[in-house]
């Protein structure tokens, strides 16, 4: 099954990836969005799928999943929830300002 | 003596206070005390009795490198040269230097320079001394540069420093082998293991290296065309760090490196070769000049040249001209320079051109000039140092060791007429320098300023070292038993006693080549003007300077056609480069190191429902990039997110999946509410070749997670840290939810700072809505 969620987290990079290549600032998002869905499978996939009860102390019970991995996607679905929604508002902001979400008309004058 | 390598540059954080009352004190006054008092400090190290001291300070004792402070004869000269001259300079600077310059930059980077100095001469640790090194340069640049508004200033500065760092990079190269060969960082255990270095196959490209370092720093042919232009420089800083001081770094590395090299051929030849050359080539070209400090700047270089040939020579005589010389070089050299600085600021002008019969308005000026020239061009007077100096010179070239290979013994036959040739153009320039000057017809009329004695203050230090040529002239043998001869044999590694004498006779070699030089000198100085056609043909008009020039337009050519052909300013290029190279460079990596493995014997189990979900998600990320409307492609990614927590739920991780569907709904619905603003889907696509790319860029970095995910669990290289979490978690965090304990309490820290990444993220997601661009924003 490992394998099959690493093909799976493959996969979601892949879809992430092209998304972010797109012109659309909306389409970025989404692949940022994805992007760390992908990122969260690998990670879990890092420890041993299940083996063992869920790592919440029980008497009686000596066989846990591993926490770490987690621990650590637990922390990052906060972060790229905030991050997602910070570039939302960006993305509305960039929209408004400059009348476009198209990236190739979004680039930086010659004098920078 | 960390302490006093370090003053300086601690005292000099307290100069931008002082310079702020430069108009009621001169800032250089107080500056003044620091190298009088360092001076002090080590005068009392002179003196027939002296032994080596060393002090060792821990600094990053790991890795070997560590302030060990080593005070030879050889560093107890220069230390007496920065601090002594450094006194001397900063004096003069006070009248050199008007109170409406910034001062307060110039004391600084001077005592940076000082620290610098003191630090390569002191440093027995080669990682340390290479540190000080590259600060000597990084000072020179700044003083080099030090007039900021004009261009050749700037121009000389990068020049100094590209040829100088060069080099000083290569040195670098050079200390890691020796190094490397020998496991130590100190010098001295080097030297006692020369024979190690001696016999690793690595030794030729050790010293190659190092020898590239010392040519660049000391201005040796063809590294010595930074030097001229560096003469944009004040002239306190050309008399300090371009002639007595930063420029002898170069001798000093040769001179400490000699004892582990000096039996090898290779080192006479090459250390031998490039001075002859420089002296030469240094003396012809000074007689080209029209500026006063560009005369000085090859006098100079050609002089460095002659120091360096004698330590090629490597024998005992050799070595002993070349420290009495390193001194008498200092004296008389900082002398002219600082003449050159007086008539430059009484005038107006350093052209030589304009220059001429100052005498009458500047006698002072004149003699000291006149004893500085004499001295330079080794005119036979007992009360000159530069005789002597001269004279051991040629008498070292006449006894050279005998070797193996044809190029040594060709170089033992020419090495002597080159000497003559080198110091008869030295002579040439000697007095060119004074005649053009102070000499000749006067022309008061084309000078920018009517000229006139410099103050008195600014005649001292001049003074106090043209004193020095004549005391050192006067009673060589007082300087010889108390330093100079503890400077040589630190050099040679035996103790060397000389007697230093003016008389030998005139059946002396030395002598009767001391009196070709003058002859032919003074018969070339009366002809100059018939014979300086010559120089159109050589150098003519190719020099090594276009070469400078030409090395460097390339590169700025090159690196902007680089940049401008990838910085279009296309986010999605960047993008697109980025992940190509991570995905090449890991994969390359991946396969090189054979990292690539595929266990399948501890896998969990497949299950129909876990290869449903995974289906699911699969669709609705494709489906993703093929919705046509915002709305769509919205909710095909909560769908994937949605699929992703049902995963969490299956592999036994409840906190993820509750988390999980929390934010993927308030994410949803954030979408959602920006979707009204956002512009709709734009439907033109890319052309064909474009989402090739794309494709193929975001298919291979796919295909690479899943190689790395796999490798990852099929290797097991670390032992699992995860027990001690399950093991300590209710003991030590007084919770069962092992994963809410590791965040909460084991790293705390951790999730408070997250914490406060999500406060500011929230702080700037109101600031963007509410700010006011500008009047049409909505």
């Amino acid at each position: 099954m490992e394998f099959i969620i690493s093909i799976l987290a493959g996969i979601l990079f892949a879809t992430a990836i092209y998304n972010l290549l797109q012109k659309q600032l909306l389409r970025i998002i989404i692949g940022t969005l994805l992007l760390s869905h992908g990122a969260h499978l690998f990670i879990l996939t890092m420890g041993e799928l299940k083996r063992g009860n869920p790592p919440i102390l029980t008497e009686g019970v000596s066989n846990y999943t591993d926490p770490l991995p987690q621990a650590l996607i637990l922390t990052s679905i906060v972060i790229s929830f905030g991050i997602t929604s910070l570039l939302l508002v960006l993305a509305y902001r960039t929209a408004t300002e400059n009348e476009t979400d198209n990236m190739e008309q979004l680039r930086g004058n010659d004098n920078e | 003596m960390l302490y006093i390598v370090l003053i300086p540059l601690l005292l000099a954080c307290t100069i931008p206070f002082i310079s702020k009352f430069k108009h009621k004190l001169h800032t250089g006054i107080p500056v003044l005390l620091i190298p009088s008092a360092i001076f002090l400090y080590f005068i009392r190290f002179v003196g027939t009795g002296f032994e080596p001291v060393r002090q060792s300070y821990e600094w990053i004792p790991s890795l070997g490198i560590n302030f060990n402070f080593y005070l030879d004869g050889l560093s107890l000269l220069f230390v007496l040269l920065i601090s002594g001259i450094g006194a001397l300079v900063v004096l003069y600077s006070i009248y050199y230097l008007g109170r409406d310059e910034r001062l307060g930059h110039f004391y600084v980077y001077l005592l940076m320079f000082m620290s610098a100095m003191l630090g390569v001469v002191l440093s027995d640790n080669i990682f340390v001394l290479y540190t000080f090194w590259e600060l000597t340069s990084i000072s020179s640049f700044l003083l080099i540069g030090y007039w900021h508004f004009k261009e050749k200033s700037r121009y000389g500065a990068l020049k100094s420093m590209l040829i100088t760092i060069f080099g000083g990079l290569s040195m670098f190269g050079g200390f890691i082998l020796l190094s490397v060969m020998t496991g130590t960082s100190s010098i001295q255990i080097m030297i006692q293991n020369s024979e190690v270095i001696m016999n690793s196959p690595y030794m030729p490209l050790a010293l190659g290296f190092i020898l590239l370092g010392a040519f660049t720093k000391s201005a040796q042919f063809p590294f010595h065309i930074w030097l001229p232009d560096a003469m944009e420089a004040p002239t306190p800083v050309s008399a300090y760090l371009h002639s007595a001081t930063m420029v002898k770094a170069g001798l000093f590395l040769v001179a400490r490196f000699s004892p582990i090299f000096s039996g090898y051929e290779g080192f006479f030849i090459i250390v031998s070769i490039a001075g002859i050359v420089t002296l030469c080539w240094g003396s012809y070209m000074a007689v080209h000049q029209t500026d006063l400090k560009a005369i000085l700047a090859f006098s100079t270089i050609s002089q460095l040249g002659m120091i360096m040939a004698m330590l090629g020579f490597g024998t005992e005589a050799a070595i002993f001209a070349a420290v009495f010389h390193i001194l008498c070089h200092a004296t008389f050299k900082g002398s002219l320079f600082m003449v050159a600085g007086i008539v430059d600021h009484e005038t107006g002008t350093r052209d030589i051109r304009k220059l001429g019969g100052l005498m009458t308005f500047m006698p002072m000026s004149a003699a000291l000039a006149l004893f500085g020239t004499f001295s330079m061009a080794g005119i036979p007077l007992p009360f000159l140092n530069g005789f002597y100096s001269k004279e051991l010179f040629f008498k070292s070239t006449l006894k050279l060791p005998q070797g193996a290979h044809p190029v040594t013994n060709f170089l033992v036959e020419a090495i002597p007429y080159l000497a003559v040739f080198g110091s008869i153009f030295t002579f040439v320039y000697s007095l060119y320098f004074l005649f053009g000057t102070f000499g000749g017809k006067k022309q008061v009329d084309k000078l920018p300023k009517h000229p006139h004695e410099a103050p008195v203050g600014m005649l001292i230090a001049p003074f106090v070292l043209v004193l020095g040529v004549i005391l050192i002239g006067l009673f060589p043998n007082v300087f010889n038993g108390t330093f100079i001869a503890h400077a040589a044999e630190a050099v040679a590694g035996t103790t060397i006693v000389k007697e230093i004498t003016f008389w030998h006779g005139f059946e002396s070699t030395a002598f009767q080549m001391s009196l070709v030089v003058v002859a032919l000198g003074a018969i070339l100085v009366s002809t100059r003007r018939k014979w300086s056609k010559v120089y159109s043909f050589i150098p003519g008009r190719g020099s090594i300077n276009h070469i400078y020039d030409a090395i460097i337009a390339k590169l700025d050519n090159w690196s902007t056609k680089m940049t401008t052909f990838y910085m279009t300013g296309s986010l999605r290029l960047y993008m697109a480069i980025i992940l190509s190279t991570i995905f090449l460079v890991t994969l390359g990596f991946m396969l090189v190191t054979d990292g690539l493995t595929i266990d399948y014997s501890n896998l969990a189990p497949v299950t129909v429902t876990e290869i449903a979900v995974a289906l699911v998600i699969v669709a609705a990320a494709i489906g993703t990039i093929f919705a046509k409307k915002n709305l769509g492609a919205i909710l095909i990614a909560g769908v994937v997110g949605y699929g992703v927590s049902l995963l969490f739920v299956i592999y036994r991780a409840p906190d993820l999946a509750l988390t999980q569907l929390v934010v993927e709904t308030v994410s949803v619905a954030l979408f959602l509410l920006c979707f009204y603003h956002l512009p709709n889907l734009d439907n033109t696509k890319d052309p064909a070749g474009t989402r090739l790319t794309n494709g193929i860029i975001s298919i291979g970095f796919g295909t690479l997670m899943t190689l790395i995910g796999i490798s990852a669990h099929s290797s097991d290289w670390f032992g699992t840290i995860s027990d001690y979490f399950l093991e300590t978690s209710h003991s030590l965090g007084g919770g069962d939810n092992v994963v809410n304990v590791i965040l909460v309490d084991m790293r705390g820290l951790d999730t408070l700072f997250e914490i406060a990444v999500l406060g500011i993220a929230a702080l700037a997601i109101y600031s963007i809505i509410k700010l006011k661009m500008n009047k049409g924003a909505k």
